[in-house]
């Protein structure tokens, strides 16, 4: 293993969220209930996909002012990471609203015509869907240099897009989510307790280790893949 | 002033009992039976964070061997 004290340190972060996560007191809200301890598992997954997207777009500008190849590997596989999050963090999204946003006076069909209208899933899989264009585009191009100049490029677009897509316009709409017109969706000081906040910073910052843990060695195994093929 | 005496007794009352009405996961904790739900976790946390270890171990070598 190598330069490992970081992967350590983001399992024992994990561990501790696990225990942590389960046993402190939360604020009785009575429509979250206990669900409210998701904040340190479905908040955390969007969380970690936007830092991996960050360092996928820092790389991607690194490969075009150095034109490394190793930069552009790594763009793609904080990328492909950061999709990974994403479809998590919208799973996990789709059972905890399918318990806390149902409107008990509709059937769960009906009430799902509110739920689709939520400017947050529209938002979130807007930016999903313009990193997976980012993998498709890749792929569709032959010639190494120009499937890196371009796909960087492109990365650049698409984190431009996270911008409206889930900081500013899931802000400005009223939803059923934490943060619609008021406040922040996941930060909010007013709906998490000082001792949830204890546990979640923690937790972004495990999952996040992890997911860059896992990037680094789909680098690794990326660049060994490429020395044999060019043996 | 009898009436507002009333008033605010019942507005505490209703206060308090929507603070007890909630319901949460209590007799759970009061039961033990949480620390299953997190040794179940933990197991999977466990095993994927193992599968990680060996998967990197395995690269350490492939790198060392090219």
């Amino acid at each position: 293993m190598r330069k490992s004290w970081w992967k350590i340190l983001g399992v024992l972060l994990l561990v501790y969220t696990f225990i942590a996560g389960l046993l402190i007191e939360v604020p009785r809200n009575p429509q979250l209930q206990e669900t409210i301890r998701n904040l340190f598992f479905h908040v955390c997954m969007w969380m970690g996909m936007m830092i991996l997207f960050i360092v996928s777009f820092v790389r991607a500008i690194m490969y075009l002012r150095t034109n490394k190849h190793i930069h552009d590997i790594a763009s793609r596989q904080y990328a492909g990471v950061g999709i990974l999050f994403g479809l998590l963090g919208y799973l996990t999204g789709a059972i905890w609203m399918s318990y806390t946003w149902i409107d008990s006076n509709k059937s769960i069909f009906n009430s799902f015509d509110t739920i689709a209208r939520e400017p947050k899933l529209i938002g979130a899989a807007i930016a999903l869907l313009v990193y997976a264009a980012y993998l498709v585009l890749r792929d569709s191009i032959q010639d190494i240099d120009k499937k890196a100049r371009i796909s960087a490029v492109y990365n650049i677009f698409a984190f431009a897009m996270l911008f409206p897509s889930i900081w500013i316009i899931p802000r400005l709409l009223d939803s059923l989510h934490p943060g619609g017109s008021e406040g922040n969706p996941a930060l909010d000081p007013g709906s998490a307790s000082a001792n949830m906040r204890l546990v979640f910073y923690p937790a972004i910052a495990g999952w996040t280790l992890i997911g860059v843990w896992i990037a680094t060695l789909k680098i690794r195994m990326k660049i060994i893949h490429e020395q044999k093929l060019s043996q | 002033m009898k009436k507002l005496i009333t008033i605010f007794t019942f507005i505490v009352l209703a206060f308090f009992a929507n603070a007890q009405n909630v319901k949460m996961a209590d007799v759970m904790k009061e039961s033990g039976k949480i620390y299953v739900v997190i040794a179940v976790m933990l197991t999977i946390l466990g095993g994927l964070v193992l599968y990680l270890i060996r998967l990197d171990r395995k690269i350490s070598r492939l790198e060392k061997n090219k």
